[in-house]
């Protein structure tokens, strides 16, 4: 019996090496990103103790990596400029890429314990229930603050939520979008069908069909946060179908600002600034103002104030005028008569007089789902439950 | 009977080589400007330090013990299945919906009971068809587990999407929670649930199962030999289905303890990659369950510690994966070197026939 060695090593070694080795790419889905920065640590710890007293420590916990150019690359900014607001007195401690498991639990105990931080921002919308409860529990002296809405009375009363309406941008990003589009068809390559983003998807499409009522707008679902190669495909398959401004609602926007970008058509952003990944395509989008809210809060929290004794609101809600979001710069397709209106009806967000839904709205499938004269403001519970789509968008939402 | 000089370099290769990826991980750490030193001191004291931190690690340890073996046991018959990732979620489905029909009609024990039952069940079938397909239709059992995993998310996706979704489960689409009183609860005085300790029992029966039963010597004489197994015998058909059985149903037990001690619903949340860390625990422990306890506990030690290595040292967060990656290949190709050192050698005197000629030598070569 003959054996062919290689290197020294019989196939079946090498066989069982190669596969073995296959598998272990896919454990560890190689290219979830690579964080670089992180030197912030050291820099909040020599803070020279300013303000009264010791500092304090927040924790942050994001999903993802900090370098994701979408949800936590938001939120890990909105932390750093929280940071560099009150340097010397508040402590950053942070930890990414924690799945939604025991091990968020797990982070949360540690930077209690290890740390000592007395705020947790633990970011991700999976995160609530059962984990910050449970750890809420554990830990009466200390405040989570979670984003995302789900605070109701019974809950222990050391957790608060805060969420902004960021498809009060989506509107605006959907009159640039379509101002700008040459053939009236704009695409949006959503995650799931969820009430945050159909809000978005609808949004987006009132606002396009605020200025041209006969533009529409093309969904593709990926049926999933973070799945590059399907969203890369439905914007090129966008592409060849003739649309010519796309945007999303997914973890990262990289991929698909990136595709646009590739295939010569525009994109309006979602989470983050995305305008250096598509400088020649990219109008504008709707970005997350963390920095504001996270100052605000750190602000209380260096007061004294707390969530238990009601120092803090339990709920934090708001849009534009709030500060909880924002647009990013025009980019330079964008023409001076466009931006004009856009910020005509930035400026009524603004003053408060802008409301997005309002009778008579039909979905998509030609039911009434707001009958006219009727009005829903942004705080109306019952656009927390979206579960439809407006005339001018193509798609369903399956089940 | 093994000489104690195999015994020794079956432990001596595993930790030499751990060793060996401890020092590429140090020489990665130099290279990112941190002292390997406090590194490694951080990682002991985040993984192993005290009491508190080690539970951190029991908790990780506890769905890779039962998720490995959905690989180490098929394993012994010759099988490279990677489909855990797949078992696991279809025994939380599987769970989550018996544990949903009997809450409320049963006490607390039984639908525990009949939750792990179902979950086993599932995943075990799961896993089987993959074995069955091997055997009967002569499908490559690594890639259609592997495919299986896929199949397995989406339906997880589709039914967590549609027909068992809880209505208000708004933005994380979850099935309906399972009521507090039917969870597991946690071992007492830890925070660390009872699904480490039906880890800890599945490795030790599958290792007697396997090394000390006629069942056990039945696969594993299949897996050295199958023709000789058959000239024997041996129903190798039916052997490999079962093994691959009892391996599902481990990850679907998995899946179970996932869901009703952690979860409290199904939701995407199962599909976070114990299943594949199932992977790396088995092939670290050349799998052989009583290792596969130990290696849990180190893989688990070594995740425990990455949010040390992010929040202390700034490492970026993939630094885990690194370490992890690392340890992974050093052991699996470390694989190479049984029968290689002199040392561990039997000594020709105390065994007078000549060693058989199993393990192939560079001087075999044609």
């Amino acid at each position: 019996m003959s054996e062919k060695l290689l290197l020294g090593l019989s196939r079946r070694q090498v066989i069982r090496g190669l596969l073995a080795t296959t598998a272990f790419g896919v454990t560890v889905k190689f290219g979830t990103g690579c964080t670089s920065e992180g030197s912030e640590q050291a820099a909040a710890d020599s803070g020279t103790g300013g303000g009264d007293g010791q500092p304090i420590t927040i924790g942050f916990i994001y999903v993802g990596s900090k370098d994701d150019y979408g949800y936590n690359q938001a939120h890990a900014q909105g932390a750093q400029g929280m940071v560099d607001k009150f340097s010397g007195q508040v402590n950053l401690v942070e930890q990414a890429s924690v799945p939604e498991t025991t091990e968020v639990q797990e982070a949360m105990r540690s930077m209690i314990d290890t740390d000592g931080a007395i705020a947790l921002f633990p970011t991700s919308f999976g995160y609530f229930d059962p984990h910050i409860i449970k750890v809420a529990e554990e830990y009466p002296e200390v405040q989570f603050f979670h984003a995302g809405g789900l605070y109701n009375e019974g809950l222990p009363d050391n957790i608060g939520s805060y969420f902004g309406y960021i498809d009060e941008a989506q509107y605006i990003a959907g009159i640039v979008a379509a101002m700008t589009s040459r053939s009236g068809k704009l695409g949006f390559v959503g995650a799931k069908p969820i009430p945050q983003v159909l809000r978005n998807i609808n949004s987006y499409t009132l606002g396009a069909r605020s200025v041209k009522p006969e533009v529409t707008t093309q969904v593709i679902f990926t049926g999933n946060w973070a799945e590059p190669i399907k969203e890369a495909e439905a914007t090129n398959s966008m592409v060849d179908q003739g649309i010519d401004v796309v945007t999303c609602h997914v973890d990262s926007p990289k991929v698909v600002m990136e595709t646009a970008e590739k295939r010569g058509i525009y994109c309006t952003g979602y989470h983050a600034d995305q305008s250096a990944l598509a400088p020649k395509g990219y109008l504008t989008g709707a970005e997350w103002d963390w920095t504001n809210i996270y100052s605000k809060i750190a602000e209380d929290i260096l007061a004294g104030k707390t969530l238990v004794d009601g120092g803090i609101e339990h709920i934090l809600r708001g849009g534009l005028k709030e500060g909880f979001c924002k647009l990013s710069a025009y980019g330079s397709a964008v023409s001076a008569d466009t931006q004009k209106a856009a910020d005509d009806v930035l400026a009524q967000f603004m003053d408060g007089s802008m409301v997005i839904y309002k009778g008579e709205l039909k979905d998509n499938q030609g039911n009434v789902v707001i009958a006219s004269g009727q009005e829903m403001k942004q705080l109306d519970p019952k656009l927390e439950e979206m579960n439809y789509l407006v005339e001018g968008v193509s798609g369903s939402i399956g089940s | 009977m093994k000489s104690w000089r195999r015994t020794l370099e079956a432990f001596c290769l595993p930790f030499g080589a751990i060793l060996f990826g401890l020092i590429l991980f140090g020489i990665f750490c130099a290279a990112v400007g941190q002292n390997p030193l406090a590194v490694y001191g951080s990682i002991w004291k985040a993984g192993f330090g005290n009491w508190r931190t080690f539970q951190n690690t029991l908790i990780r340890a506890a769905p890779l013990m039962l998720t490995s073996l959905c690989t180490a046991l098929p394993a012994r018959l010759g099988l490279v299945i990677i489909g855990n990732e797949g078992a696991l979620i279809i025994g939380g489905l599987a769970a989550v919906s018996i544990g949903l029909v009997l809450a409320g009609s049963a006490p607390p024990l039984i639908v525990q009971v009949g939750m792990a039952i179902m979950g086993m069940i599932a995943g075990g079938l799961w896993i089987a068809s993959a074995g069955a397909l091997r055997h009967y239709r002569g499908v490559n059992e690594t890639i259609s587990s592997l495919l299986l995993n896929y199949i397995a998310i989406a339906l997880l996706n589709h039914l967590v999407g549609g027909p068992m979704r809880d209505p208000n489960s708004l933005n994380k689409p979850s099935t309906y929670p399972l009521p507090e009183a039917d969870m597991l609860s946690n071992i007492p005085g830890t925070r660390v649930h009872w699904g480490l300790l039906l880890g800890v029992i599945a490795c030790v029966i599958a290792y007697f199962l396997i090394q000390r039963t006629t069942f056990g010597f039945a696969a594993r004489t299949a897996g050295g030999n199958i023709r000789a197994a058959r000239i024997a015998g041996l129903s190798v058909g039916k052997l490999t289905v079962i093994v691959c059985f009892l391996g599902g149903a481990c990850a679907g037990l998995a899946g179970m303890v996932e869901v009703a001690a952690v979860q409290g619903a199904a939701n995407e949340s199962l599909n976070v990659g114990y299943g594949y860390g199932g992977i790396l625990v088995a092939f670290a422990a050349r799998h052989n369950p009583l290792a596969a306890i130990v290696m849990s506990l180190l893989v688990g030690g070594i995740l425990a510690s990455g949010g040390v290595l992010q929040r202390s040292f700034g490492l970026p967060d993939a630094t885990v994966l690194v370490f992890e990656g690392l340890i992974f290949l050093v052991v699996l190709y470390s694989d190479s070197l049984y029968g290689k050192f002199p040392f561990f050698k039997e000594k020709p005197v105390m065994s007078p026939p000549p060693p058989a000629p199993s393990a192939p030598t560079p001087t075999a070569t044609t």
